[in-house]
């Protein structure tokens, strides 16, 4: 029987759960709602969108990781802490299905919630072949690329989730760790690491950095580098996720 | 069938529970008593899958909980203290999640989830989220969710505790419909429940099985109560 041997049995009733938790109850569209606004606003008011000569989405994308490093975890933080709080882990644990499966559920529908706020600023897509023509294939990259970055903010905000039974914490572990991955690749910091330990070690830093691997797509290229990367960050902390929730079973 | 062999936890150092050793039959509903702290929620972990023992295995209908942990779980129902429970749910989207994780077949689904809410007689209920729900709905919805997929084996923690005399009626009722062909371990605080919902009774204290009687034998000429009271008494000068 192959379900006997599915190592991640489970996976599709705990994301139809989660999907039904985050859109049975507001959490999902608040969460998209505000997102938009924000996402908005900065493009319009900080990169001044109409005000550029060329027509690309450059002044859109470039807001993605700074707004995925708050609004992530925001969306991540009820997915194993909500459970501890509850005490439905034990509910869980007591269930034939693996931890692997429960991680590979929660993520997944997270990453739902967030990819269709993604589809949701299409229109601006469209705006930008109505202003003028635009590389559609760089924009489709980006937006690829723009996603797989959402999985891994994602992936760090469940991890921080399954450490703790409350979602405040959750929230604030995520964003620091979520920091100093966005920000170790921000010109700001790399020169300052730079000047203190040389060019070298801001270099090695920076190719940990969510914004160095976002960057090659921006402009159109697709680098194999930056989408292993983002996976590899999915699974590691998706790993560590499993780490963190199984270890009730061992206490 | 369920057989619990040596099982042992301690927690920082303590022991929990300690070398316990229990077989029961189908037909067994045996009562698993002791005081606060005695250890029955941490082995009711155990032989569930929460919790890894130290040492010691649990088996159920022949599959280790330690080395086929999915085969054995997917072989029990488990109710755990508190019946704890998504309270955004409604009763059947809850049950249903249940069926999906336990992967019944899917023609099956609509079937059992109707089964389970008819034996906990939760119908009533059916159009509220969990949340809304009185404490003695809660604990039936939990019940519910043990029985969904007709295991052999039942692990109940506590399933009465907290219903008012009408609630603990029906659950009461509800066990003695199963009793028949399955395996059901119950832990219970309240003592009068025992000889009107079991035939054998487990009475732990600090990690060890004391007695292992029938409620009658126990009780004969004297109240069940008094003998708990004597047991558990007699343990704990033991060990000042």
């Amino acid at each position: 029987m192959s379900w006997l041997t599915d190592p991640f049995r489970g996976w599709k009733a705990i994301y139809q759960r989660e999907l039904g938790a985050y859109f049975g109850q507001p959490v999902a569209y608040v969460f998209i709602t505000v997102f938009l606004v924000a996402l908005g606003l900065f493009t319009w008011e900080g990169s001044r969108f109409f005000d550029t000569a060329t027509v690309d989405l450059a002044p859109f994308f470039v807001w993605h990781p700074w707004l995925y490093m708050i609004f992530l975890p925001a969306l991540a933080m009820r997915l194993w802490a909500d459970e501890r709080a509850g005490g439905t882990d034990e509910l869980l644990l007591s269930l034939p299905v693996e931890v692997s499966g429960l991680v590979t559920g929660k993520l997944l529908a997270a990453w739902t919630v967030a990819g269709a706020a993604l589809l949701f600023t299409l229109p601006m897509w469209v705006t930008a072949n109505y202003l003028g023509s635009p590389d559609n294939a760089a924009i489709a990259l980006t937006y690829l690329m723009s996603f797989l970055m959402a999985g891994s903010y994602i992936a760090i905000g469940a991890a921080a989730s399954a450490l703790t039974s409350r979602q405040v914490t959750a929230f604030v572990i995520a964003v620091v760790v979520a920091f100093l991955f966005t920000a170790a690749g921000w010109p700001l910091v790399l020169s300052g690491i730079a000047g203190l330990l040389g060019a070298g070690t801001a270099e090695a830093l920076s190719s940990f950095s969510f914004l160095t691997h976002f960057a090659p797509a921006q402009n159109g290229v697709l680098e194999l580098r930056g989408l292993i990367f983002f996976l590899s960050v999915i699974a590691l902390f998706a790993s560590l996720t499993g780490l963190f929730a199984a270890r009730r079973r061992a206490a | 069938m369920l057989s619990l062999r040596a099982l042992s936890k301690s927690f920082n150092g303590k022991p929990a529970v300690d070398r316990l050793s229990l077989e029961a039959r189908p037909g067994d509903v045996v009562g698993f008593l002791g005081p606060n702290g005695a250890g029955k929620s941490t082995t009711m972990r155990m032989v569930s899958g929460v919790l890894i023992p130290d040492e010691g295995d649990a088996e159920i209908c022949g599959h280790s909980i330690i080395g086929e942990r999915v085969s054995a779980q997917a072989v029990l129902g488990y109710l755990p203290e508190g019946a704890p429970l998504y309270l955004d749910m409604t009763p059947p989207d809850f049950l249903m999640f249940l069926a999906r994780a336990r992967n019944l077949p899917k023609s099956e689904r609509r079937d059992r989830i109707d089964k389970a809410i008819a034996d906990a007689r939760i119908a009533n209920v059916t159009g509220k989220t969990i949340g809304a729900l009185s404490k003695g709905y809660r604990r039936r919805v939990g019940l519910a969710g043990a029985i969904l997929h007709d295991p052999p084996v039942l692990i109940l923690d506590e399933p009465t505790d907290g219903l008012d005399p009408n609630q603990k009626r029906a659950v009461r009722a509800l066990i003695a419909r199963m009793a028949k062909e399955k395996t059901i371990l119950i832990s219970t605080h309240t003592l009068e429940e025992v000889p009107a919902m079991c035939s054998r009774v487990v009475i732990v204290d600090k990690g060890r099985i004391i007695t292992d009687s029938t409620p009658d034998a126990l009780a004969e000429g004297t109240s069940l109560e008094a003998a708990f009271r004597d047991l558990t008494d007699q343990s704990e000068a033991e060990a000042a």
